[in-house]
């Protein structure tokens, strides 16, 4: 018990550090899968009066992925009823060009602009229809989940430095009176802080294997599975190598910064 | 004879304006036992402090074990105490530790194998009759049976020099008798050098030991 209540203060900060960082993660991977997703139903319509080479346009705008021209016969067909074969050809050959044009990530409003306003300066294009009204509403609405997501992110973490802090005041109080007795019977340095050390690095464990819980429940439950296939995105919500090593380093290096604060700060008693 | 403490204009303060040891001269030989004695606050434990280097001279120089105190460093200092044993007044144990980890401390810090720390505690505790208290914490025990673990602690090792702060203060007459025995033992059989600050001097000591008195800052040898 007396053991169990020793970690428990610093496993529940590390695993507060460990489970905000994985959430931003995860709505990070997910914001990237639905640009992703948007990227490929999103592109700018190009009217032009003459015929355009891909090639051009991808060296006028280098965000271009792909340019695909749109026929003329769907609209054509509407009419042919009341026109002759040959008006619809003299038709045709007078009809504008139009173009799809596939963007290799989604765009922000200012990139659209900017692609605007290049396209424009090719003498044929007459007409960029970007979308802009219904695009601009979808990035703000992103920008916004990931701003309201990375200032929760930012907020828990001061709370949980503040508790690690606290933490760090009662781990100085407890452990130096022990190591001041070490030192009164010529204990080095390592010898002294060894315990502190092993404590923080089993704990860095013990978090590390706490969060790699959760998020594989998490990633294996329905409900989240549901979710993500509603919005018509797939993420990998655990990495379960990547994501529980990362976790690991991290809450080794928060948990030996405290008990090297620990070491350095201790005052030997007269 | 060897000296192992050799003090010369030895002077010990807290803050610059109160020196509580001044210009003292004083040396200890190797193997002998010796009693300080002087009213409270007359400088008994201050000096004992000076002497594991808790406490640097102010003045004069202090050199125990061959280690010069005022400007040593930290490795030496380390090494100078793995070769001490204190015993402290308020115990100084680790309240997390039970009280055979306590006894292996030193054991530890010197390197000692496993099986002969253990043979080593085994034996001490026997010798402090803590036999039955094995597996507990310090907090669990009396305070004389604290002092007795703090007494076993200090001897483990086998150390050259034994410093012991009041180390039967409050005791009952059984647990006192229980570690005179043991420094004398220690002092006897394996010439470890015994400097015991005290209030009192028993009348049972069957050692030949010397007695210095502290008084206004000074020391001298009472005969």
């Amino acid at each position: 018990m007396k053991s169990f209540k020793n970690h428990l203060s610093l496993v529940i900060a590390l695993v507060s550090i460990l489970f905000t960082i994985q959430v931003f993660t995860v709505v990070n991977r997910s914001i990237d899968a639905y640009k992703d997703k948007l990227t490929k139903n999103y592109s700018l319509i190009i009217v032009s009066q003459n015929k355009l080479l891909p090639r051009e346009l991808k060296a006028k705008v280098s965000a271009i992925a792909d340019v695909i021209e749109l026929s003329p016969d769907s609209v054509i067909k509407k009419l042919n009823i009341k026109i002759s074969k040959n008006n619809i050809e003299l038709l045709k050959a007078t009809l504008p060009r139009f173009y799809k044009l596939k963007l290799g990530k989604y765009p922000s409003p200012d990139e659209i602009k900017k692609i605007r306003t290049k396209l424009l300066e090719i003498q044929s294009i007459t007409t960029v229809e970007s979308f802009s009204a219904t695009h601009d509403t979808i990035y703000n609405l992103l920008l916004l989940f990931k701003t309201v997501i990375t200032v929760l992110a930012f907020a828990i973490l001061i709370v949980t430095v503040l508790l690690i802090f606290k933490e760090l005041r009662i781990w100085q109080f407890k452990h130096n009176e022990r190591m001041n007795i070490m030192s009164l019977f010529g204990a080095p340095t390592w010898l002294r802080s060894a315990v502190l050390f092993r404590l923080a690095i089993v704990d860095a464990l013990i978090a590390s294997v706490l969060n790699f819980g959760i998020f594989s429940y998490i990633a294996s439950s329905s409900w989240v599975s549901q979710q993500l296939n509603t919005i018509g995105i797939h993420i990998v919500v655990f990495n379960t190598v990547n994501d529980f090593l990362s976790g690991l380093v991290i809450a080794i290096i928060v948990s030996i910064f405290l008990a090297a604060f620990i070491v350095i700060g201790q005052k030997e008693e007269l | 004879m060897d000296k192992v403490i050799i003090a010369n204009n030895l002077s010990l303060a807290y803050s610059s304006d109160d020196t509580i040891i001044n210009k003292v001269n004083f040396s200890v030989d190797t193997g002998s036992f010796i009693f300080i004695t002087g009213a409270s606050g007359s400088g008994k434990s201050t000096l004992l402090k000076s002497l594991y280097g808790a406490l640097k001279p102010i003045e004069g120089s202090l050199i125990v074990g061959g280690v010069e105190l005022k400007s040593v460093s930290k490795k030496k200092l380390n090494f100078l105490r793995k070769h001490l044993g204190i015993v402290f007044q308020d115990y100084k144990l680790v309240k997390e530790w039970t009280i055979e980890k306590n006894i292996m401390l030193p054991l530890i810090i010197n390197g000692y194998e496993k099986s002969v720390t253990q043979n080593q505690v085994d034996s001490l505790l026997k010798h402090v009759r803590l036999q039955h208290q094995v597996g507990k914490y310090p907090q669990e025990l009396s305070g004389g049976e604290q002092q007795r673990v703090a007494v076993a602690r200090a001897l483990a090792h086998n150390p050259t020099v034994v410093l012991a702060d009041e180390p039967t203060g409050n005791l009952d007459d059984y647990s006192s008798q229980l570690i005179w025995n043991l420094l004398e033992g220690a002092n006897e059989q394996l010439e470890t050098t015994v400097i015991v600050v005290t209030h009192h001097i028993p009348e049972t000591m069957k050692v030949n030991y010397k007695h210095y008195h502290i008084e206004s800052g000074g020391i001298c040898e009472v005969i």
